[in-house]
């Protein structure tokens, strides 16, 4: 690769390169689920790319591709060697030369979003990867999850409960998760949500929307930004 | 021994080597490696022929990278920078070199993949003219034992650790994704690398040999020295001693392949069945490594 | 040695060629064609050479050259009458066969003999050297029996460079025999037989494999993209796909060329599936069928 690509990596602040964006969460917790939504909702407006990361074939990226939100060059899947929290923490290179490798071909692009592989609470993106992060989680794995905390639920920019349609089958309180979350989450914002109910995820499109537009306009991201 | 070996060995070295499989994922798909026995088997097999050939190209890149160093050092880092830059002939050609030795696509690509990775990696950390002159020479990514090479020059080491550095990577990554993939007792599968610590000194050590009857310059005249085997086989004491030199005897070779005879000096083994591996693991529904 | 005769013989060494000229009407004339046994060379058919073995052997300590010098524009097919049995020698020492043949402008070259059976104990080294001219045809098939039936095989390195216009094309190297690496699902598994053929130049290029593999641009993108190889992707650049069966890969080379690359059972099984890749990196046959009459 050429040295642009490791100018545009370093590069102090935002311009000239999409917002990375990375969503990561539990197996099953609704990731690329997410991402379709995400696409739907901000694709009109936005010049996207998708990187995933599915520890299963490409899976994840298949799914994309039929849902038919997002032309399917601009999907690429990014194999983990069985390690998928290695592959968004400890050795980025090969996320980081799919997302440039997007930019490359359709750039220039407002937004990268870079989904992990299903992991486990401990997964976090590193901030050479990933500008933004969310993490998803979902009421069935119980009410008790964000208090567990976790660097996931803990760190990301934007956590998100999923799958909120399900509570009351499988006993989750909303209220319980909505207050550990806070008091583990110093502040940083919790979004509800039910991606099978709200086929765009609106509320979590919007906050996407306004880390973008302070990437593009301000050109960096305050450390803990809450948009809006 | 140059400390930053180490980290050039290390498995952690953030260039995405740990989704590489090395064709172990499609060994265990196949049926053909299952536990710590045909693992050691498939680990000699993947030393004596990929280790051999891999090793022998990053010697031949750190030579290269040095050479690259020294260079710009004595013009003040203003060598080479237009594209008819000759000094990206020699990185060209051995990357080539690389490709003739490596018939299976999906290994080229492999390859191609983490020689990109490492590089974009590698600059970042031991910023250098060797890399610099290589990643404009071969911008699409070389291949790994190629950028390995460079890398190693970038780092300071010489080319016999650029070569030890390339025979570990061709078995660590395999019996890494072996563990993983099969569930294998670690310990067991690192006394098996243990064990192999001597091949991989042998195989460094051949890779060296057959350096010296190689020169950078594509052009240059055959300057071998007769008692190196145009085959480097570590255990084998016969290719080692100096009567099987007659096998590069002028007699027996034409006049014509003189030259090309410098780069035809760099070991060629291969392994048909990590070829097969390699493109059937292409074609697998559920993949978790990249090859 | 005995030979199959009972003759003891000691080692010899021996240099043949093969030279090509180009007929003033556009046909093929062999200008040379010098045995020295055990290299025996008849011609058979126009522009056809065979190989006739008159010893046994190779034997270790043989030392036999065979130069092919394929004229520009001209043909040139080689076979064997029968397969090669490498044996060992008198004394430790290795037998060794050394190739080297040039193919010139327009000139095509198919080379296909008889399978290599490495009798146990021997210890033999092969050398083919391959130098092509920019727009050269060859096909060069190479096929390694190990060990007669039920016989483990003595040893072998047979190397392999094919040179296209002065850059490489394939280099290769085969090591049979070897203790510390027999046996390894990474080289050869448990099969018996190892064979490839090379298809280089034109008749590779223009072959259908080469067609489809443009042709199919599109999908090879498509299909890299999904599997995740960037390469393909961020170059736009189709990768040649290569074409795999049980035992038989086809593989598109970085240059001009194609290999088919086999391992197998038996040496029937191992014909056949070299057969099935050559038709696909050579569906014309690439070098010279040779009709009869026909140059």
């Amino acid at each position: 690769m050429g040295a642009h690509h490791d100018d545009k990596h370093d590069a102090p602040d935002g311009h000239g390169r999409a917002l990375r964006l990375g969503i990561g969460g539990p197996v099953g917790s609704g990731k690329t689920a997410l991402v379709a939504a995400l696409c739907r909702s901000l694709g009109p407006s936005m010049r996207l790319g998708v990187v995933t990361n599915d520890i299963y074939t490409t899976e994840d990226a298949d799914f994309l591709r039929r849902a038919g939100v997002l032309d399917p060059d601009r999907i690429l899947a990014v194999q983990t060697g069985c390690c998928p929290h290695t592959a968004i923490r400890d050795d980025i290179a090969a996320n980081l030369d799919a997302v440039e490798t997007l930019e490359e071909r359709f750039g220039p692009l407002d937004l990268v979003i870079v989904e992990s592989g299903g992991d486990n609470l401990t997964a976090t993106f590193s901030r050479g990867l990933a500008d933004s992060q969310i993490f998803v989680l979902d009421v069935s794995g119980g009410d008790k999850v964000p208090r567990k905390g976790g660097p996931g639920v803990t760190t990301a920019d934007l956590l998100v409960v999923n799958k909120t349609d399900l509570a009351p089958m499988v006993g989750a309180d909303l209220t319980v998760m909505s207050r550990d979350a806070g008091a583990v989450r110093d502040g940083r914002p919790v979004l509800f949500t039910s991606i099978r109910e709200d086929g765009g995820a609106h509320g979590v499109a919007e906050w996407v929307s306004g880390v973008v537009d302070s990437w593009h306009h301000h050109g960096h991201l305050h450390d803990g930004e809450v948009v809006p | 021994m140059h400390a930053a070996l180490l980290l050039l060995a290390d498995s952690r070295l953030p260039a995405g080597g740990h989704a590489h499989s090395g064709g172990a994922e499609e060994a265990v798909r196949a049926g053909t490696v299952t536990g710590p026995d045909d693992l050691a088997r498939f680990l000699r097999g993947r030393l004596a022929t990929a280790g051999l050939v891999a090793a022998a190209l990053a010697a031949a890149a750190c030579e290269l990278g040095s050479a690259a160093v020294d260079t710009s050092e004595r013009v003040d880092g203003d060598a080479g920078t237009g594209e008819g830059d000759p000094a990206m002939l020699p990185w060209r050609r051995l990357d080539a070199e690389a490709d003739a030795r490596t018939a299976s696509p999906a290994q080229r690509e492999a390859a191609r993949t983490q020689g990109r990775l490492l590089v974009r990696t590698a600059r970042r950390i031991w910023p250098s003219p060797a890399l610099e002159s290589l990643a404009r020479a071969v911008p699409d990514g070389a291949h790994h034992p190629v950028a390995l090479g460079a890398t190693a020059a970038a780092a300071g080491c010489d080319p016999g650790q650029a070569a030890l550095a390339a025979a570990y990577w061709s078995v660590t990554g395999p019996a890494t994704a072996a563990v993983r993939l099969l569930g294998l007792d670690p310990v067991a599968v690192h006394r098996l690398l243990a064990d192999l610590a001597p091949s991989l000194g042998a195989t460094a050590r051949a890779a060296r040999t057959a350096l010296h009857t190689w020169t950078a310059d594509p052009g240059a005249p055959w300057t071998t020295n007769p008692d190196v085997p145009w085959t480097a086989d570590p255990d084998d004491r016969r290719a080692s001693s100096p009567d099987i030199g007659r096998a590069t005897d002028p007699d027996l070779i034409g006049v014509e392949f003189m030259s090309d005879a410098c780069w035809a000096a760099l070991p060629a083994t291969t392994a048909p069945a990590l070829d097969l591996l390699a493109e059937s693991h292409l074609r697998a529904e559920t993949r978790l490594f990249v090859s | 040695m005995r030979t199959s005769s009972g003759d003891v013989r000691s080692s010899v060494r021996a240099h043949a060629s093969i030279r090509t000229e180009l007929l003033s009407g556009g046909g093929t004339r062999l200008e040379t064609l010098r045995s020295d046994p055990p290299l025996t060379l008849r011609q058979t058919g126009p522009g056809v050479v065979h190989l006739v073995s008159t010893a046994a052997g190779p034997l270790g300590g043989d030392r036999l050259r065979l130069d092919i010098d394929v004229a520009p524009g001209t043909m040139l097919d080689i076979r064997s009458i029968a397969s090669t049995l490498v044996l060992p020698g008198p004394f430790a020492e290795d037998s060794v066969m050394v190739v080297n043949a040039r193919v010139g402008a327009g000139a095509s070259l198919r080379f296909a003999p008889e399978p290599t059976v490495l009798a146990a104990g021997c210890s033999h080294r092969v050398a083919v050297r391959l130098s092509l001219a920019r727009d050269a045809t060859v096909f060069w098939r190479e096929e390694i029996v190990f060990g007669r039936h039920g016989e483990r095989p003595g040893r072998c390195r047979s190397r392999f460079d094919a040179v296209v216009d002065g850059m490489p094309l394939l280099r290769q190297e085969l090591v049979v025999g070897d203790p510390a690496s027999d046996g390894s699902p990474a080289m050869y598994g448990t099969a018996r037989c190892v064979g490839s053929t090379l298809v280089a130049g034109r008749g590779a290029t223009g072959t259908a494999l080469g067609e489809t593999t443009r042709e199919t641009t599109r999908e090879a993108t498509e299909d890299a993209t999904r599997r995740g190889h960037a390469e393909a992707v961020r170059t736009g650049k189709a990768v040649g796909r290569a074409v795999l069966r049980d035992g038989c890969a086809v593989l598109p080379l970085a240059g001009p060329g194609v290999l088919v690359s086999v391992l197998a059972d038996d040496a029937v099984q191992l014909r056949e599936r070299l057969e099935w890749g050559e038709a696909l990196a050579a569906p014309g046959g690439v070098a010279p069928a040779f009709p009869s009459g026909q140059r």
